[in-house]
């Protein structure tokens, strides 16, 4: 009997168990300790929080790419941030072609519009000729050979984008009517840009969800996500609803360069990477598969990563927190894996199914 | 007769779904066991919760003696348990021989230092799971394709490498998940032979999940009938086929037990799983 | 001439030249004809920018060659059309660049390549050449195609004979330099004085031998194999151990032959290839797809450091000597290995991926963060890491690390062996393909995963401990994601889990990149590119992992074969 209940305990989670309850014990201790000293005025938390809540607004969105994508083929679409970098880049050059023609300081609002499309577009062209080229044929091949196509074609796109448009740092222009600040009430205030990128994600998750749950294509969608064969079965062309499914993220990615280069108003070739892994995280963190969840977690992870470093971290004594939070952030998603693989909104998916 | 595996009031929830429910199965040493019943009745979760791949909700299961529910699958195996699958699952790009080899698993004692530096033991235990591998190869009928990949072999082939390979751990206990979907009539009796022939020259105990009915009545000695996870009749294959709950629930409306029989009616069924 | 097959499909045609030419202008933007035009393949007649051009001309045509199966005369139309079709769209690029500034957004669209693509010689003009020479390349495309097999491959592994050895020309000059009379014999086959590249006569009788050896090979490889095979058994061992024995005393004198620059390229190709020795244990052998790689390292470098580094602007001083530090450095990449694979045990496929690659960045940012910065350097690194000392020889210059280097390096590939020819590596296999049927044959995933990544981490350890005394410094820059994603790509291309392969790739992917400067450039868009192109025309690497031949051969016999790398 002893045996029997030695053989059954499982060391390697008892290690992961502590693991995880040392970190919960730094993040209490060390937001405790940071709370403590007040080093930090309730104005500056709060505008911590608002740019946490407009930078998670833009992984949400890009989010949404890996997750519709991962929803329909199973897999992670590792090439999602090069998508994303595509459309933040081609924006960028409409952006500066109109900003020096006059044209954006005329028609601001249109310009605006303008430079989304193009995004969106660029974005959207890429990924059905990923989807095309590199995805289609690998269909039914073991797990691994279209993870390293994705891997591969993620590098093609990066260094291709370098070779083009050269290796420097460009900067954004500037667009007028985004720029300055609203006051709200004593000494908040809110940037005028984090609150459009708030509302335009909004926008378009909402537009997302309606385009999901009502359309014909968004019907399908949810139909060959459950089952292709039968959805096959069913007259639904797959092939069709996979490459609008690809088009719909990437649009979204597209979108979501734009939003990102107003914000940090820079472009380079490797700006995908950081914000895809992040956005990534996101969408496992709110259960892999599952539009809501993935903007859940993106709006969670952009707070938690804007907050965190300086909350838990700095309390500590740690110099420069910030430079750690990406740690804080990839932490997580290794925490989410382990304890929730399903993530936030996964379980309720995964029940509604069975 | 001892029974060599016992199991009481096992149950396996799945969500809301109960798929096994209170389940109490007593297998003799030295049979050939059948747990038959339709689709979904819990045959193969029944299977995998022997075989340490679940972890039943309520119930124990002893082997031997020794309590196997909820231990990891290895353990089970190390124990004396080992399995087939119902839709073959071999090591598909290794050999014949290295699929055997890595059956042969558990009697190997070698570690990696031993492995780096050919120790005396390496050369004991590579050559103890060879010699296992060819003699099963022999006797399964695969002699001269042990160097073949094995999804370059035919589907009959890998049926029997598949039951090799769960024999070179040396089992007290086989289980055999429909060993004969997809097979012919003529390959469904041959395979009986077969079975028949492996438990009467290993002297080990085997238990069948089987949808051919054929097969189950001719070479079964005790029937477990199941439907929707519970168990609702036990006993001979005679008793069985006279039994009118079993008629009513599994054979259906009416159904002769002959019909069943009928390749055709099992295929469509066989392909769905559990 | 009814059947489909037999009409002429100008669609298809078209649709491959415009293909090709679409890959040509995307060659051409990313700047890598103008960067490649800079070294000659054959001296003053074909750059390698040139090469690259005539090549996507030559598949264009060997392709659109193929849309007419049956009809030669349609296929030569074909194969010359397309061809003609991607050059039309090179010229209209050209044309374009000329004529509108665009460098503002693609930089690489500039006069220098409209130079070279109109051959020097203007617009109207050039361009017209321009599209001869495609439907020229078109033709021999084409014929290529018609060729029987036999031919059509000797001719394909001629020209790349050709293409490998103008590109290689320099090494194999300055190899040549220590054997006086070959290299002055040779003279004749090279281009003159500066000038890179094989001369026209030299290109032409490497054409001619290569191609004619190879057809040679094929018709009589068969009688020597099977002449090898009736010897008696003493005689071919003895003929093995020649073999051995030759390749041991080239081991040895490499580097003399070498020389400094080229032991260097050796050198870190040797790391590469050690790390890919460990990284194939994990991805080729284990199925576990790990990015985070070079976490380890890192840590193996880093280790081995802060041992001994002596200039004490760090607040730990220990000034070890690096024999103590190197198995402490490695003893850490494994304890890493097996912590960080504690987490990722109940992980497959693409969580696994992603979650490793957050280790390795994990690692990275916290070597630059302020954090560790008083034990491990942060931004600046660690500089002043002394050269080790071995039975009195200062290790300090390429020539002697090149033996520190292949003594891990054959040490990695010594375990490699072992451990895939033993039961352990019967476990990897059976769980890469398939992990529940694998723990159901009584295989421990625990202990079998954890010492899959226990092993690769030592390795990866052991590559970055000598990169710390290979280049006396350490920053957190040289650890990067790419490095991870380079001996992936690395192995893949050699075959995952084939142990040969890891070479193949490391001298394709690490050498070559390092011997040609104008690659490094590139490096990241080749690998790229070349994953999606393998993954879809062969998975399984150019060398791919051997089945074991053990029914009849017996349980000893493995171990022969294995030393084929």
């Amino acid at each position: 009997m002893q045996s029997y209940r030695i053989k059954r305990i499982n060391w390697t989670d008892l290690f992961m168990w502590l693991v995880g309850a040392a970190l919960i014990a730094l993040i209490v201790g060390g937001s405790y300790l940071t709370l403590q000293q007040g080093k930090y005025t309730a104005v500056q938390w709060f505008d911590l929080a608002v740019f946490g809540l407009a930078q998670g607004s833009v992984y949400a969105l890009i989010a949404l790419g890996y997750t519709l994508v991962y929803g329909i083929l199973r897999m992670i679409n590792f090439a999602h941030s090069e998508i994303f970098m595509s459309g933040a880049f081609i924006g960028y050059f409409a952006a500066t072609g109109m900003q020096r023609s006059g044209f954006m300081q005329e028609n601001p609002l249109l310009g605006i519009v303008i430079i989304f499309l193009t995004a969106m577009t660029t974005s959207a062209v890429l990924a059905i000729l990923l989807e095309r080229i590199a995805y289609r044929p690998l269909r039914g091949a073991p797990r691994l050979v279209p993870l390293i196509t994705a891997i591969g074609a993620s590098f093609f796109l990066q260094y291709t984008f370098r070779g083009l448009f050269g290796t420097q740092n460009r900067a954004y222009p500037e667009i007028e009517v985004i720029k300055g600040t609203v006051p709200l009430f004593g000494d908040f205030q809110i940037q005028k840009i984090q609150i459009i990128v708030i509302i335009a994600a909004a926008v378009m998750m909402a537009f997302l969800a309606l385009f999901v749950q009502y359309t014909k294509t968004g019907k399908a969608m949810r139909a060959v996500s459950e089952d292709k064969s039968v959805a096959a079965l069913m007259g639904i062309d797959v092939d069709a609803i996979i490459v609008r499914t690809f088009i719909l993220g990437a649009s979204l990615a597209g979108a979501a360069g734009v939003l990102y280069c107003f914000m940090f108003r820079i472009v380079t070739f490797y700006m995908g990477f950081i914000p895809g892994i992040k956005a990534f995280t996101a969408a496992v963190l709110g259960g892999i598969g599952n539009p809501p969840g993935a903007m859940l977690g993106g709006l969670f992870l952009g707070i938690f990563e804007s907050l965190g470093p300086t909350l838990f971290l700095d309390g500590l004594g740690i110099p420069a927190p910030y430079q750690l939070k990406d740690v804080i952030a990839f932490t997580m998603l290794v925490m989410v894996l382990i304890f929730r693989p399903t993530g936030i909104l996964g379980e309720r998916l995964s029940r509604a199914k069975a | 007769m001892a029974s060599i595996l016992s199991a009481t009031s096992v149950t396996k929830q799945f969500g809301g779904l109960t798929a096994v429910n209170n389940l109490n199965v007593e297998i003799p040493e030295q049979s050939i066991s059948s747990i038959i019943g339709p689709n979904g009745a819990g045959k193969t979760t029944f299977f995998n919760c022997i075989t340490g791949f679940y972890t039943p909700e309520m119930g124990e299961i002893y082997f031997r003696g020794n309590r196997i529910d909820g231990l990891r699958s290895d353990q089970v195996t190390r124990l004396g348990i080992s399995r087939t699958y119902q839709n073959i699952r071999l090591f598909s790009n290794l050999t014949a021989i290295e699929n055997i080899m890595v059956g042969y698993e558990p009697h190997l004692k070698t570690n990696w230092i031993d492995a780096v530096f050919h120790t005396p033991r390496y050369h004991q235990d590579e050559k103890a799971a060879h010699e296992e591998a060819i003699k099963l190869l022999r006797f399964v009928g695969l002699t001269g394709l042990g160097d073949q990949v094995a999804r370059n072999l035919p589907y009959g082939a890998q049926r029997r490498l598949e039951i090799a390979r769960a024999l070179a751990s040396k089992p007290g206990l086989l289980l055999l998940d429909e060993p004969t979907a997809g097979m012919n009539p003529h390959e469904t009796i041959e395979m009986m032979h077969f079975i028949r022939n492996l438990r009467d020259s290993l002297g080990i105990t085997i238990l069948l999940v089987e949808h051919d009915m054929r097969l189950v009545m001719g070479i079964s000695e005790q029937v477990t009938v199941l439907d929707f996870g519970e168990k609702i009749a036990e006993g001979t294959p005679k008793d069985i086929q006279s039994n009118p709950r079993v008629i009513e629930a599994y054979l259906g409306r009416g159904a002769a037990t002959e019909g069943m029989a009928a390749a055709g009616e099992g295929a469509s069924k066989r392909k769905t799983t559990h | 001439m009814t059947t489909t097959q037999n009409t002429f499909d100008w669609k298809r045609t078209l649709q491959f030249g415009l293909i090709g030419g679409l890959v040509g202008v995307l060659i051409a933007m990313v700047g890598m004809v103008e960067e490649f035009d800079k070294r000659d393949i054959i001296a003053g007649t074909l750059t390698m920018g040139w090469t690259l051009l005539f090549l996507t001309a030559l598949v264009t045509g060997y392709f659109a060659a193929g849309t007419a199966k049956e009809n030669r005369l349609f296929s030569i139309v074909s194969g010359v059309a397309a061809s003609a079709i991607f050059a039309a769209v090179m010229s209209l690029l050209a044309w374009l660049v000329e004529s509108f500034d665009m460098r503002q957004v693609l930089v690489n669209a500039s006069p220098s390549l409209v130079k070279i693509l109109t051959f020097e010689q203007g617009v109207p003009n050039g361009l017209l050449m321009l599209v001869g020479a495609g439907a020229a390349v078109g033709l021999l495309g084409s014929v290529i195609y018609i060729l029987p097999d036999r031919i059509r491959k000797a001719v394909s592994i001629a020209l790349g004979m050709v293409a490998l050895i103008g590109l290689l020309q320099e090494i194999i000059q300055v190899s040549l330099a220590s054997f006086e009379g070959a290299s002055k014999a040779l003279i004749w086959m090279f281009g003159k004085g500066t000038e890179k590249g094989l001369s026209v006569a030299g290109a032409i009788v490497v054409f001619v031998v290569v191609a004619g050896s190879n057809l040679l090979w094929d018709t009589n490889a068969p009688k020597v194999n099977a002449q090898f095979n009736k010897l008696p058994q003493n005689r071919r061992r003895s003929l093995r151990w020649l073999g051995y024995g030759i390749l041991f005393l080239v081991i040895i004198y490499l580097p003399a032959v070498l020389g400094l620059y080229l032991t260097e390229v050796v050198n870190s190709t040797g790391l590469f290839i050690l790390m890919g020795l460990g990284l194939n244990i994990v991805v080729g052998f284990a199925g576990l797809l790990d990015l985070g790689y070079v976490a380890f390292y890192a840590i193996g470098a880093y280790t081995v450091g802060v041992l001994t580094n002596f200039s004490g602007e760090l607040t730990a001083h220990f000034g070890w000597n690096f024999w103590f530090a190197l198995p402490v450095a490695v003893s850490l990449a494994v304890l890493a290995g097996v912590v960080l694979g504690i987490p990722v045990l109940n992980m497959r496929g693409d969580y696994l991926a992603i979650v490793t690659l957050g280790f390795g960045e994990i690692i990275r940012i916290l070597a630059l963060s302020d954090f560790l910065k008083p034990s491990i350097g942060g931004s600046q690194g660690i500089v002043n890491i002394p050269p080790p000392q071995f039975l009195g020889v200062l290790i300090n210059n390429p020539q002697t690390l090149y033996y520190v280097i292949v003594a891990g390096a054959i040490l990695a590939l010594f375990i490699s062996q072992r451990l895939r020819d033993s039961r352990l590596g019967r476990s990897w296999k059976a769980l890469r393909e398939d992990e529940d049927v694998a723990q159901a044959m009584g295989i421990n995933l625990v202990a079998t995963k954890l010492l899959a990544f226990a092993t690769g981490a030592a390795f990866s350890g052991l590559s970055g401990s000598i990169l710390a005394i290979k280049l006396g410094t350490i920053y957190p820059h040289s650890f990067a994601l790419l490095i991870s994603i380079n001996v992936l790509a690395l192995i893949i291309v050699g075959g995952m889990g084939s142990i040969p392969g890891v070479f193949v790739g490391g001298l394709l992917l690490a050498g070559m990149p390092e011997l040609l400067r104008e690659f490094a450039e590139y490096r990241l868009l080749i690998y790229g590119a070349l994953l999606v192109v393998m993954m879809q025309v062969r998975p399984e690497g150019f060398w791919p992992e051997a089945t074991h031949k053990r029914e009849l051969r017996g349980v000893e016999a493995p171990a022969a074969e294995a030393q084929e790398a």
